[in-house]
């Protein structure tokens, strides 16, 4: 092993240089089977959507609005997540189909997908789990570690974010406009109006859409049109606060100082993500119903890499965890949602006191293995 | 979703049927989707075909005149050597595919009126879009009143006469053609000299030229007549794999801004650096906030060294740097 420098940070290197080497095999073997996976994903998710909206034009049936609903719920999901999430992320754009692109794709949702890019893709991948840094931690509404200080808001908060979940979208969309940082100046009040205008702009044509639009056409059956649109929205949303919750917030996942990010390398970066995520366990169709963000290690390491490539890729990040001795973070839903519910009751009260992880934690996690 | 070639917005095509023309030469009969415009015998039209999940973009020149019986229309592409997208395109397309077409191009097509007389001196795969005109000729050209055509094509040996057959056949049939083919592998490069011994009068003529750069430069050169009586149109080089890209002039399109760089500085830095307004997020490659338009040239990802960029991809300025001279449109 070279002398001058410390064996553990030779192998934060090691254990990027790794992950770099799996990303680039990855990337080489994109192909015709990847391309397929999107366009058929899609493909379904219209026909979902088209015979859930079909079906609840008969929903005087009581069975055909429990199935339209249930499919027009599904559709949205699959939307929002597995589709949506992922190509804004760039994880499509290796086929050059405009139609699938970062850069043009908009989504059933109140966030604008230039906005949710910048925060999203840039202010949270980039600064993942990084207190005053990642706005995602707690979502600027909750407190989920206990190096947030306390205030006694926080003791509403295990109401606020069940209601949070029903109308996840609304909150991420306004959570987006980054009002918090208006009263600093860090943000330009006039850019944050910019922006709401833009959000009610989505927000009135979805509201336009499920409330007014499609419930008038189906005539008679405007009320239960009107309330499967509703349903098949609030489903969606609460399942995908539940998701994403799992993502970041339950025990294990870490939270850093802004300290940890000076002079960070390549390695030390794949590590913070590492540590900063948790994975949720399932079968494939659960995998595609999250989005992939099941697998929440794997796509913050590569957040660029086609969803449908984490579950293949998981048991070698987990192989290579073991082998550098990392946690690799991972449990059922259920087990991870209650750990999730417990640190919101928790840390409404206050305390516990605890320092997060330091700039130099690798040493501490890293057991050498050369 | 159902068709798609009934989709709006993204012109599609179904190739029907794919013809051997020569042992690496094939005609593709192409049914165009909703959308299309009809195009003028001689202009090109871009296609953008799938290959292993990425789209792949090239221009062809349409060798069939419009208003087939059968709606079609047909490019003729030579697999040309290294040529990724020619060479999957003749050996690999199978009839049922569906490609993208652009909105068929091109000055390289006939007046209105037609010049009395014309002659077409064509090389290889340059007669694609001179068959489109003569295809053109054949159905509005009447033998008696016709105009006085001659065809000079050149091709290495007569198996290799991509429309060989046809364009025999055609001039035998048709006393307004005249053709002279020329073998090159035996007769040598068709040289101005030949061409004034073939067709005295050929710089009083309107002249049409296809083939390779060479070729066309010699022509022009050798041109006396009217500068618009003489029409010449290049086909794009096959774009060749760099080695080594260290770095070169990169022009922003948008801003007029342009900055030397090295091959080792992201674009995003070398834009900055310009004083143009560069989108920017995370970079590192992983947020897509950065991403501009490619114009022209090739880039590096500084990632995996590799080189790669068609006219019109969409790069990641802050992983990306310049393999040679770029254009960049922001």
């Amino acid at each position: 092993m070279p002398g001058t420098s410390s064996p553990t940070s030779v192998d934060t290197e090691e254990f990027g240089r790794e992950l770099d080497k799996l990303r680039d095999e990855v990337i080489a073997s994109l192909g015709e089977r990847d391309a397929g996976y999107i366009r058929r994903l899609i493909a379904i998710q219209r026909k979902l959507e088209l015979s859930g909206r079909a079906l609840l034009f008969a929903s005087w049936v009581p069975t055909a609005w429990v199935a339209g609903t249930a499919a027009l719920a599904t559709a949205k999901i699959l939307e929002n997540m597995e589709i949506g999430h992922n190509v804004l992320h760039g994880q499509w754009d290796w086929m050059r189909d405009p139609k699938i692109h970062s850069t043009t794709w908009e989504w059933d949702t109140a966030s604008p997908a230039d906005q949710w890019k910048h925060s999203h893709n840039f202010v949270h991948h980039t600064w993942t789990n990084v207190l005053g840094k990642d706005r995602d931690i707690g979502y600027s509404a909750l407190r989920i570690s206990p190096e947030q200080h306390w205030h006694p808001i926080y003791l509403a908060q295990p109401f606020y974010n069940a209601l949070l979940a029903l109308f996840f979208e609304y909150g991420i969309a306004i959570y987006d406009l980054e009002l918090e940082r208006i009263p600093s100046g860090r943000k330009d009040p006039k850019e944050a109006l910019a922006q709401l205008r833009a959000v009610a702009a989505k927000i009135r044509r979805q509201i336009v859409k499920d409330y007014v639009a499609f419930p008038l056409l189906a005539g008679p059956a405007f009320l239960p049109v009107l309330l499967g649109n509703m349903t098949a929205n609030l489903a969606r949303n609460v399942w995908a606060h539940t998701i994403i919750f799992c993502g970041h917030f339950p025990e294990g996942a870490e939270v850093f100082t802004e300290d940890r990010l000076e002079g960070e390398t390549r390695g030390e970066w794949y590590v913070r993500q590492l540590l900063g995520s948790c994975n949720i366990d399932g079968g494939r169709l659960f995998h595609i119903m999250s989005g992939n963000l099941s697998h929440q290690i794997e796509h913050h390491l590569f957040p660029d890499l086609p969803s449908n490539r984490y579950a293949e890729i998981a048991p070698r990040v987990r192989a290579l965890c073991e082998r550098f001795g990392l946690p690799y973070t991972s449990g059922s839903l259920a087990r991870q949602t209650g750990s999730v519910w417990k640190r919101v009751l928790r840390m409404a009260l206050p305390g516990p006191r605890r320092q997060p992880s330091s700039a130099v934690p690798p040493e501490r996690m890293l057991k050498a293995v050369a | 979703m159902i068709n798609p070639l009934w989709a709006a917005g993204d012109l599609c095509g179904r190739v029907e049927a794919v013809k051997a023309e020569t042992v690496d030469a094939a005609t593709l009969v192409i049914r165009p989707g909703r959308g299309w415009i009809a195009h003028r015998p001689g202009q090109w039209v871009p296609i953008g075909v799938d290959i292993r999940g990425r789209r792949h973009w090239r221009t062809f020149s349409l060798s069939s005149a419009p208003g087939r019986p059968d709606g079609c229309v047909t490019i003729t592409v030579k697999a040309a050597r290294g040529g990724f997208v020619s060479t999957y395109l003749v050996r690999r397309t199978e009839p049922g595919t569906v490609i993208r077409l652009g909105r068929p191009e091109g000055e390289f097509v006939l007046p209105e009126p037609l010049p009395p007389r014309l002659l077409f001196v064509t090389a290889g795969s340059g007669i694609t879009p001179v068959m489109a005109m003569l295809d053109g000729l054949l159905s509005s050209v009447r033998a008696v009143t016709g105009p006085d055509v001659v065809l000079v094509h050149s091709a290495p040996e007569r198996d290799e006469v991509i429309f060989g057959g046809r364009l025999r056949s055609l001039a035998a049939r048709c006393a307004w053609l005249r053709l002279h083919e020329r073998h090159t592998r035996s007769e040598g490069r068709l040289r101005p000299a030949d061409l004034a011994r073939l067709c005295p009068d050929w710089t009083a003529r309107a002249v049409w030229v296809c083939g390779p750069p060479a070729m066309l430069d010699e022509i022009a050169r050798h041109w006396t007549g009217p500068a618009d009586r003489l029409h010449v149109e290049r086909f794009r080089p096959v774009p060749v794999p760099m080695i080594g890209g260290s770095g070169g002039r990169v022009r922003f399109t948008g801003s007029g801004r342009e900055a030397d760089a090295d091959g080792s500085t992201p674009l995003l830095v070398v834009g900055e650096g310009a004083g143009v307004l560069m989108p920017s997020g995370c970079r590192m490659g992983i947020c897509y906030s950065c991403v501009a338009r490619l114009r022209s040239g090739r880039v590096r990802d500084m990632r995996t060294g590799q080189v790669h960029g068609d006219e019109g991809d969409m790069i990641q300025t802050c992983v990306s740097a310049a393999a040679g001279p770029v254009e960049i449109e922001l």
